[in-house]
């Protein structure tokens, strides 16, 4: 399919191209800066004890014997950190915790050391008292009025969260219904696996003013988190400057501060020098966060002719001993739960529970691939009780351009159908395949022109042009190895009449980079990309400007094309793009040609309703798989994949490949292998060998048509796709492995032993 | 305990100091700051470590320094020409997308590059057997399997089937 994708957009010379990723060299070259290569003059090194105990109180913490270790410069406990130092949605997680721990990744203390193995040494000699309290690990049991409280100030585990909508009347609709299913669906924990671990490098200046390293996401409201750190530490008016090194991997994990963070800024402060905190792997799998682990209830139902008539779901969400975006999953599950297929009676319940677990966050399609899993296997049982065609039954309920869906959601673009059309034309769903080897196809629906989910969802861009025809681009958007850097620079390009290499992006620092709320919900290269877009757009209308008046003809005239700006109807009438600035800069009254552009999307804030069009677009996709299932040991092989995306238009084939390949096998871990063993909230498998990864002896064939559906407002019509290759795996994935044997694996992932389990039970 | 090692590294002789227990990824990294030499996982279990010593691709977070001795060890750094242009691997891995967060690329490029020294006319399968050690969890390893072979490609050619 790369051959057709080599034609995409051929109508430009840089947007469409398939322009190696532009940091690409000094990574094959190894010098690549990422937070583990950070070395500063005089830095220390910080490391954190976690708890010992799921549920206990901190009795007593003794840390004597490790402030008096030679080459401990602080050691750091609950009793240190500032009340009002609080991370998290509901600020409800202090970094280190006093008097009670209720999960395994508790932080009890920190010390920063000359070196990494004497802060190590030293943690070891603090000791700490506990009193050992019952715990609860089941989300649906710790609902229940006697369980014990995580928090014993809150009266009960369920938190207050609005995740409660009705559209339409789904009662109504069930009984008009001429078929309905009811099913009970599980997803569990799986975590990032960035290769890079998580880290940061804190330190105040002489004024007190703070710089800190860190690999996030989220460089603007990481500022806002730092700025509120210090302010608890009695600092206020003090500047916080946030430096993204090069980041190894984010997939969401990086969306929200953490304790390693704010322990960092705490040990940089006390100690007056550089601290540095970097997670060893262990650590990165017992105290990163994980993919929001559900419980889902669906019921949905179509009438005769395989209509949906109504959807009715229900979720219990295991909040984990604290809150962070997991918990907010829901307004992201809503979409496909409301608006994947046209369904006009919606009822969604979710209720997020605390527990002595880890703690979820963002992660790649945050709550989509839950929600996802649910439908879409729901989907097929329900065609197949309507005795409709798995696909004709899709077909009959697609989302069409200018649906309005009960949610609120505005579909502009939508290549739904060619993404199915692409899946069967690759996949044979004729029924006749050999024993044990089957079909399925998943569809999707996500946010594809940014998510407000904040009072802005907003990317500012500033650009300059240098006297030679080369671009500075300063913008909020933030790369971590998804691409941003060449969509921005292509885009820009495009503009200008420029070449990829000609610009300049710069996407790592807040001291310099204007704001944006983060690389998130797929939205990089619809908000960042629109930025970036206005920024070029008011450049090029200044030297459309100053070239009007060299040339002496009208504005709209002149070109920007291969470096040069002219008159396409007189040859004369031409010069080098660094020529005509330089022209504009060395002159009495001179100028220097820059513009800056801040694009915040017109799209709506939920609200108290959970109504409103959260997204400019939508990105629309199916998935196919054909599968092959061992009856004797339950593996699953996966013979064949086709991932279709509706992508408006691809900016970058070759890195928009990359983000549907490497989505794709994200989603097949999660579909397959992926879970990361949980027993009485302790992590029973934090390693690579245990924590079962796809590797390249498992990779995948893996097709991925590309429909171009030209958004008519996204940047030269794209929208997000950084998501989507990961959404509807699991449950294209279940789909083939029921085609095949006819079992219906509900819980993920989908090992040999559930597989064997059920077709032990479906046999007799 | 200190003991001096000598070997060759990227085409230089170097004699070191070594502490005992030091692995050959923190001499490298810490010590000398060649910090293209990734640790992934300090465990064996990612790949993301490998340099190549006398030919064969190994994880350096297991490798003691000590063992180093009279050794020949290449790294990431070590590839590029001295003029500065990429090896065909690095070229390839940058012109076919084989490279997103780039974590475990240098350990990518030197696995790879010890199979096609010793296999130059490597297929896909015996790629896969190669990288199998290597975790990537960004690309879903197609395009690093077509960086692999659209490197050993000329490599044959220009060869006329003869190894060096």
């Amino acid at each position: 399919m790369s051959k057709s994708n080599n034609e995409l957009s051929s109508e430009f010379s840089v947007v469409g191209k398939r322009i190696p990723k532009l940091d690409a060299a000094q990574k094959a070259m190894g010098r690549a800066e990422y937070i583990q290569d950070i070395k500063l003059p005089g830095m220390l090194f910080g490391k954190i004890l976690y708890s010992k105990y799921a549920h206990a109180n901190i009795v007593k913490i003794d840390t004597s014997k490790a402030v008096a270790f030679p080459g401990v410069h602080a050691v750091l406990t609950g009793e240190d950190v500032p009340k009002k130092m609080k991370m998290g949605l509901i600020k409800d997680n202090p970094p280190i915790k006093k008097g009670k721990v209720c999960s395994f990744r508790d932080e009890v203390a920190a010390v920063a050391a000359i070196s990494p193995e004497i802060a190590k040494k030293a943690l070891g000699l603090i000791e700490i008292e506990y009193e050992e309290l019952e715990g609860i690990f089941d989300p649906e049991k710790a609902m229940e009025k006697n369980s014990p409280l995580v928090h014993d100030h809150l009266k009960s585990n369920v938190l207050k969260m609005p995740w409660n909508i009705h559209y339409g009347d789904v009662e109504k609709a069930e009984k008009e219904s001429a078929f309905v299913v009811e099913d009970r669906f599980t997803t569990t924990w799986v975590t990032h696996c960035c290769m890079g671990t998580s880290g940061a490098v804190a330190l105040f200046d002489a004024s007190e003013n703070l710089t800190i390293y860190t690999n996030t996401q989220i460089p603007s409201l990481a500022h806002k988190d730092f700025l509120e750190a210090l302010k608890a530490m009695g600092l206020e008016n003090k500047r916080v400057r946030v430096i993204k090194p090069v980041i190894g991997g984010g997939f969401g994990s990086k969306l929200d501060t953490y304790a390693y963070e704010h322990i960092a800024i705490l040990l940089a402060y006390k100690c007056h020098k550089p601290v540095k905190i970097v997670f060893d792997r262990v650590e990165e799998f017992k105290a990163t966060s994980t993919r929001q682990p559900t419980v889902t209830y669906i019921k949905q139902g179509c009438d005769k002719n395989g209509k949906l008539t109504f959807r009715n779901m229900r979720m219990v969400l295991d909040n984990g001993g604290h809150t962070s975006w997991g918990a907010t999953t829901p307004s992201v599950m809503l979409m496909p739960i409301s608006s994947l297929y046209r369904v006009e009676n919606v009822k969604y319940n979710a209720k997020c529970v605390y527990t002595n677990n880890t703690y979820s966050q963002a992660m790649r399609g945050y709550g989509n691939p839950q929600a996802t899993f649910a439908i879409e296997s729901s989907m097929d049982i329900l065609a197949e009780k309507a005795g409709i065609d798995r696909i004709e039954f899709r077909r009959i309920n697609k989302n069409r351009s200018g649906d309005e869906t009960p949610q609120g959601l505005k579909i502009t673009s939508c290549g739904l159908e060619e993404c199915i059309d692409a899946v069967k034309e690759e996949l044979k769903f004729d029924g006749k395949n050999e024993k044990g080897v089957g079909t399925g196809i998943a569809s999707l629906i996500h946010v594809g022109g940014g998510a407000r989910i904040y009072g802005s969802d907003g990317c500012g861009a500033i650009l300059k042009m240098d006297d030679y025809g080369k671009v500075d681009i300063f913008t909020g958007g933030t790369d971590m190895g998804q691409g941003l850097d060449n969509i921005t620079a292509q885009i820009v390009a495009e503009e200008l009449g420029l070449l990829a290499e000609d610009i300049n992006v710069v996407h790592s620092d807040t001291d310099i980079c204007p704001w944006d709320v983060g690389a998130h919900a797929s939205r990089s290269t619809f908000v960042a990309g629109n930025a970036a877009l206005g920024a070029a757009k008011k450049v090029k209308k200044k030297i459309q400007d100053f070239a009007s008046k060299l040339f002496d003809v009208p504005c709209e005239k002149i070109e920007l094309k291969d470096k040069l700006v002219f008159v396409p109807e007189d040859k004369e009438k031409s010069m080098t793009i660094g020529k005509l600035l330089r022209k504009a800069h060395f002159r009495p009254g001179g100028t220097m040609l820059m513009a800056e552009h801040f694009y915040d999307p017109d799209n709506q804030n939920m609200g108290k309703e959970l109504k409103g069009n959260m997204s400019m677009t939508y990105s629309f996709g199916a998935h196919g798989a054909k599968v092959k299932v061992d009856e004797e040991t339950g593996k699953v092989e996966v013979l064949e994949y086709v991932a279709a995306h509706d992508v408006g238009r691809a900016i970058n084939p070759l890195l928009l490949e990359g983000q549907v390949y490497g989505g794709v096998v994200m989603g097949l871990g999660y579909a397959l292998t992926e879970e990361v063993t949980i027993k009485d909230g302790k992590i029973m498998n934090a390693n690579f060998r245990d924590y079962k990864l796809f590797t390249a002896k498992d990779a995948v064939k893996i097709k991925a048509p590309v429909i171009e559906t030209i958004d008519k407002d996204g940047p030269f019509g794209a929208k997000g796709i950084g998501e989507p290759g990961c959404v509807p795996t699991a449950p294209a994935i279940a789909n083939a492995i029921y085609d095949a044997v006819g079992v219906r694996i509900k819980d993920l992932p989908i090992t040999p032993e559930k597989v064997l389990a059920a077709l032990k039970e479906k046999n007799g | 305990m200190t003991t001096n090692i000598s070997f060759l590294l990227n085409g230089d002789e170097i004699s070191y100091d070594i502490k005992d227990h030091w692995t050959l990824l923190h001499l490298l990294r810490e010590e000398m700051g060649l910090i293209g030499t990734k640790e992934g996982c300090g465990n064996g279990e990612c790949g993301a470590c490998t340099v190549i010593v006398d030919k064969l691709a190994v994880n350096s977070c297991l490798y003691l320094a000590v063992e180093a001795d009279g050794k020949t060890i290449e790294t990431i750094e070590g590839l590029a020409s001295t003029e500065g242009s990429l090896h065909p691997l690095q070229q390839s891995f940058v012109d076919n997308g084989g490279i997103q967060c780039g974590f475990c690329t240098p350990g990518m490029i030197m696995s790879s590059k010890a199979l096609l020294d010793e296999n130059p006319g490597a297929d896909r399968e015996e790629i896969k057997h190669a990288l199998a050690g290597n975790i990537c969890r960004c690309t879903g390893y197609i395009q690093i399997f077509e960086s692999v072979e659209a490197a050993k490609e000329p490599v044959v050619e220009n060869r006329g089937g003869q190894n060096e």
